[in-house]
């Protein structure tokens, strides 16, 4: 059993009780809420006649639905419009602050939380949504979870959870140029598997973590959830303090020092006792690209795709299935495959520093015709900023289209969709079978700055030959 | 709410390793604000063939799922047990499970329980010889029983006491410790920085 840990300390600190049953009744710091996951939560509430016990300890926002090119109400889509309604009223009649389309503040529910100084160290964060390990990166527990449990924590704001185990997963070394966060998570999914965080929180450490600025963080935390960690997390520091500092919710004035303290107190213990540990070498991870229909189905840039036979007999199956669902073959090269749909944006790569790494491939070049590529910013804060520095111009005379913030064409709520069998470069997190809008439609996953030389070339292409 | 102790039925058995949410219920039919009728949409993608487990005559009516690995792996949305079952589904019996989905399941009283991958596979092949056989699930004493057969299964105990005291729902018990709630609250910095 883990001892020392920060997920150690912070459940410790936000336990309630220990119900009946064994489990733990856990204080939730910050809820946050957004259009899909939460109009039966609350209509659970009305059938029960409870109110919401902390309205100001939950943060609302439309992201999944949002249409990305016009965003005049009432939206075009009927169902999307009315979800929006719903949101807004709930908001209203429970007094919970809510980040509206053209607030200045709305975005995807993860980059939202951060960038307004919301998510802080030492929290324990909940959101109906499994990218809710995203907010880890400062040190917070964070997890998504389902409509019933946000009602629980609507009425509670507590949860009945059982306590994870802690696997430290540690990275040492630098990375290599066109190698950036995404390519970490996918290197350590493919690796552990997509099943192997099942059970754990994970806690990312080691000298490339201490390297990385608090948006590559987010992007690993983001897909701990892909590698079967409900939850993963960063242990906060300088970086950390740095990036909230001044932040429209975080603490001010003389509540800063007294936070930095607290925030400090909580980091793992140089003594820690972790119930697993595993190391990978950044030095090892190369550009990576997911050819299957899982995220841990990946390979480097340069690699060929894997035989059947090089697998573990448990993968076959499933690698078999991928294969077939993909149209491509064991051993033939990732890199040249071609490309219909090129997307950048999401909860994992739609921030600021994502959209000036795959500006800085995309400047002066332009898209293959024939290739559809769009980007859409994380939020209205991440689309003013790239603005402002002229990005958007960038990539609007590479041929790219410059849209309006939201989830958009991750998991194709909105009108943003594969049509047919058309593949997609994908900045996002999930190549799940139909996930990106159309049944047989087919996702390679990627950093934005590969999605963006995918864009260039049609096909897929190691980024290190741009820089 | 409900004790549950023991489910009788029939069984269907669903192959596959990673069968995410994405797949339970694509994200188009995630676009409403109730969980009304999710049923008829369960699999949909999968299901265009009409050659689905969830399509075949002899499985309608079954009320015991039988999955392998990593089931209900990605997207934390409940729209997929729900789905599952308002198709007609009480509980499931796999290899392994995603743990946001399994958490789901309780919520909604829908036990997801593990058993052997060896067991669960031999279980579905059962299944697709003689679908007439009639499956019950005790958990009491967490068996499967099919057949002639008995096959040990795995669960929390946290959970399955909360199945058999029929407070799946965790809702009520954690209303009733309001005060240790404010306790807490009261005591953690960040919720005094927000008002200070």
């Amino acid at each position: 059993m883990s001892r020392g840990t920060l997920f150690d300390k912070v459940w410790e600190q936000h336990t309630v009780a220990t119900l009946p049953s064994g489990q733990t009744q856990l204080f939730i710091g910050l809820h946050l809420i957004h259009e899909v996951t939460s109009p039966q939560a609350f209509a659970m509430l009305r059938e029960r006649g409870l109110p919401v016990l902390y309205p100001q300890r939950t943060v609302a926002t439309v992201d999944h639905i949002v249409p990305t090119d016009t965003v005049a109400r009432p939206l075009q889509d009927a169902l999307a419009e009315e979800m929006l309604q719903a949101l807004e009223a709930n908001c209203r009649a429970h007094n919970i602050p809510f980040f509206g389309i053209g607030s200045g503040r709305q975005g995807i529910v993860h980059v939202i939380a951060p960038e307004q100084g919301l998510t802080q160290p030492g929290m324990t964060i909940a959101c109906g949504d499994s990218h809710t390990s995203t907010h880890g990166a400062f040190g917070a527990i964070a997890f998504g979870i389902g409509t019933s449990q946000v009602r629980d924590v609507l009425a509670t704001q507590t949860l009945a959870l059982n306590k994870l185990k802690v696997r430290k997963v540690a990275v040492n070394g630098s990375l290599g140029p066109g190698v950036y966060a995404k390519d970490v998570i996918l290197h350590i999914i493919r690796h552990l598997g997509v099943k192997g965080g099942v059970g754990y929180a994970y806690e990312f450490a080691g000298s490339t973590f201490a390297q990385l600025s608090m948006e590559e963080r987010m992007t690993v935390c983001n897909m701990a959830i892909e590698g079967g960690a409900r939850c993963g997390y960063v242990n906060p520091d300088e970086t950390t303090f740095a990036y909230l500092r001044g932040r429209p919710f975080a603490p001010q004035g003389k509540n800063w020092d007294q936070a930095v303290a607290w925030w400090r107190s909580l980091a793992s213990d140089a003594d820690a006792e972790y119930d697993d540990v595993v190391t990978f070498a950044a030095a090892d991870i190369a550009p990576t690209v997911t050819w299957g229909i899982t995220p841990g189905q990946s390979v480097a840039v340069d690699e060929t795709l894997p035989t059947l036979e090089s697998l573990p007999e448990a993968e076959r199956a499933i690698a078999t299935e991928a294969y077939a669902y993909m149209d491509l073959q064991p051993g033939q090269p990732i890199q040249g495959t071609k490309i219909d749909v090129c997307f950048i944006g999401s909860c994992t790569n739609g921030r600021i520093s994502d959209l000036r790494q795959a500006a800085k491939v995309v400047e002066g070049r332009k898209v293959k015709p024939g290739v559809k590529a769009f980007v859409v910013p994380g939020s209205e804060r991440v689309k003013a900023q790239a603005e402002a520095e002229g990005l958007d111009v960038i990539f609007q005379a590479a041929g790219f289209e410059w849209r309006n913030p939201g989830c958009s064409m991750c998991l194709a709520m909105n009108p943003d969709k594969l049509q047919g069998r058309q593949i997609s470069a994908s900045s996002s997190n999930r190549n799940f079978k139909g996930r990106q809008g159309s049944a047989a439609g087919r996702t390679l996953l990627m950093s934005p700055a590969m999605v963006a030389a995918a864009a260039i070339t049609g096909e897929v292409t190691d980024v290190r030959a741009f820089l | 709410m409900s004790k549950i102790e023991r489910i009788t039925g029939r069984g269907l058995p669903l192959r596959g390793n990673d069968i995410d949410t994405d797949r339970i219920i694509p994200a188009r039919f995630l676009r409403c604000v109730t969980f009304d009728g999710l049923g008829e949409h369960v699999f949909a993608d999968d299901r265009q063939s009409g050659q689905h487990p969830f399509d075949l005559p002899q499985y309608q009516g079954a009320r015991i799922l039988v999955v392998n690995a990593n089931f209900g792996c990605g997207s934390s949305r409940e729209h997929a047990p729900q789905a599952i079952a308002r198709w007609g589904i009480q509980a499931i019996v796999g290899e392994s499970f995603a743990e946001i989905f399994a958490g789901n399941c309780l919520a909604m009283g829908v036990p997801c329980l593990t058993a052997a991958p060896a067991q669960v596979q031999a279980l579905q092949t059962l299944l697709e010889d003689q679908p007439t056989t009639e499956l019950t699930l005790d958990l009491q004493v967490l068996t499967l029983t099919a057949g002639d057969q008995v096959i040990p299964l795995t669960m929390a105990e946290s959970t399955r006491q909360m199945l058999l005291s029929g407070q799946w729902d965790a809702c009520g018990q954690l209303l009733a410790n309001q005060d240790k709630i404010h306790e807490v609250a009261a005591r953690l910095p960040y919720v005094r920085w927000a008002v200070s």
